[in-house]
């Protein structure tokens, strides 16, 4: 392989990271540049809002890869830098120094950034967050050390609650504003939203439903948080988990096609050939679900990150992997495997009050497990959606039947 | 402190030292190859998969009922499988020697 190509990776968080290593694993002997503004060595994100924010020491921040790791594998970092501009004709970037780097190929792991809605006032709130990177943590650790007693986190999604949780830990008073009936309005299944509202509640989280935030007032030392059906909330802190759009000024600069995020086909690719998109960024067909879907997760970005470093060495691959997520709130541990996009009935299998597993089907298909405290159910649930397997439901719910692939089988067509 | 020694698939032999925190954090400083440890080391991914070598096996406790779970449908797992994510690197350790599966 030519060893003076280069190979520019914008982003390194799980999907640029990877993609290096990956690259360097599939024989790519040319140079490798990760670029992210972010100064840090890149590091796990999803313990930030986990145990990184409830330690004081640094024993949540893990970094994706040791430093000697990049050295001894030819990776340069050029952290805390940006780049400022791109151009496909001329195959290069320029970043916020002047550098210019000429690349042969180009991974946009520019991921997502979260939304900050336009509420009335809050251009004057005190103590705002976000949840997405170290920074925001540190933030929300000073604030804490500054006196900070009740947090208003908006928004009852993954992220809104695991903060929660953790800020419980530390002993602050958290109230929660979910905008919909449920908490997790994007799972369509009502007995995880209530348990989880059980949970929260049984460890002192108020939670608001059906309640939009409208206007930040303040007011004096007083902050105030006003809803659209009129109630008021004073706090000192404001956490925004609303969810998160597509970093596009690289993209658009690009002129990538574009849907919901960067158009890439089954080998991650781009509407240009020289570039590709990972992780968040990317809107990819899903062979398995049969859709084009866009994922926020970090399987997604690591599974990806193999996918291009084949097609960029060669060796290309089609990507096809099953989606899979955790959250870890309390006591309580999330897996789940697969989507829930195309399942029209689901049943549930309670082997006690804290263990239990939802299965999602699409007729007897199925199509996504969410297992509360019950590891077995997702490994099994993992291994039957890959099978494209048709379940018997009869057995599924009977406790007496072991919880294992055989048992539960009906007929296993394999769709290639 | 504990010296562990990785054994990857290509048979290439690394020993390391570390006192706190776990061992898949310890294999991912030091890049040992087949250990990605993608969920962060909450026994989520099974990313980090090893088998204690057989005369070393006795430096571990038991793996906690979830730990088991997750390892298995998992093919290449075997009675000396652990995921080394819920490994705590500490002196009980020392000498341990672990085979990478993947």
């Amino acid at each position: 392989m030519d060893n003076n190509k280069c190979c520019v990776i914008i982003g390194g968080s799980h999907g640029g990271v990877n993609v290096a290593f990956s690259l360097r694993k599939e024989g790519w002997e040319g140079k490798i540049v990760i670029v992210d503004k972010d100064p840090n060595l890149p590091y796990q994100r999803p313990p930030l809002s986990k145990t990184y924010l409830t330690v004081k020491d640094e024993s949540g921040y893990i970094p994706l890869k040791g430093e000697q790791a990049y050295t001894n594998e030819g990776i340069e970092l050029l952290l805390g830098q940006e780049v400022t501009k791109v151009d496909k004709k001329t195959q290069s970037v320029e970043l916020n120094d002047g550098t210019v780097i000429s690349y042969d190929f180009l991974v946009l792991a520019t991921g997502a950034s979260p939304i900050i809605p336009p509420i009335k006032g809050i251009d004057k709130a005190r103590n705002l967050f976000v949840m997405r990177n170290i920074q925001d943590v540190k933030g929300i650790q000073a604030a804490l050390e500054g006196g900070v007693q009740k947090v208003a986190i908006v928004g009852g999604g993954y992220i809104g609650l695991e903060t929660a949780a953790s800020l419980r830990k530390l002993g602050l008073e958290v109230i929660v504003f979910e905008r919909e009936q449920q908490l997790l309005p994007k799972v369509n299944a009502n007995t995880l939203s209530e348990f989880l509202l059980e949970l929260h509640q049984n460890n002192g989280v108020q939670i608001e439903l059906q309640s939009s935030v409208s206007e930040i007032k303040n007011e004096g030392q007083t902050q105030t948080i006003i809803t659209a059906e009129g109630k008021a909330f004073e706090c000192d802190m404001i956490i925004m988990g609303v969810g998160v759009f597509v970093n596009q000024t690289i993209s658009n600069q690009l002129g990538l096609e574009y849907n919901n995020g960067i158009s890439v086909d089954k080998f991650c690719k781009t509407s240009e050939d020289t570039i590709y998109a990972v992780g968040d960024c990317n809107t990819h067909y899903s062979a398995i679900y049969d859709q084009s879907i866009r994922l926020e997760s970090v399987q997604n970005a690591v599974d990806q990150a193999k996918i291009v470093a084949k097609s960029i060495t060669g060796t290309s691959e089609e990507y096809n992997s099953l989606p899979w997520f955790w959250s870890d709130q309390y006591d309580v541990k999330l897996q789940i495997a697969g989507l829930t996009i195309d399942a029209d009935n689901h049943i549930i299998r309670k082997e006690d009050e804290k263990k239990w597993s939802i299965w999602f089907f699409k007729g007897d298909q199925i199509r996504s497990v969410y297992a509360i405290n019950n590891a077995k159910a997702y490994v099994v649930g993992m291994k039957l959606i890959q099978q494209n397997a048709k379940l018997d439901k009869e057995k599924l719910v009977d406790l007496n039947e072991k919880l294992s692939p055989k048992t539960l089988l009906i007929q296993n067509e394999i769709n290639v | 402190m504990a010296k562990i020694t990785f054994i990857t698939k290509d048979q290439e032999s690394i020993v390391v030292e570390g006192t706190a925190g776990s061992v898949m954090e310890l294999a991912v400083q030091n890049n040992v190859k087949g250990i990605d440890g993608d969920c962060g080391g909450v026994c989520s991914c099974a990313t980090c998969h090893v088998q204690v070598d057989p005369a070393s096996a006795d430096k571990l406790g038991e793996a906690s009922e979830i730990e088991q779970d997750m390892l298995e449908l998992d093919d290449d797992a075997n009675e000396y499988s652990r995921l080394c994510c819920q490994l705590q690197v500490t002196e009980a350790l020392d000498g341990v020697v672990l085979n990478v599966v993947k």
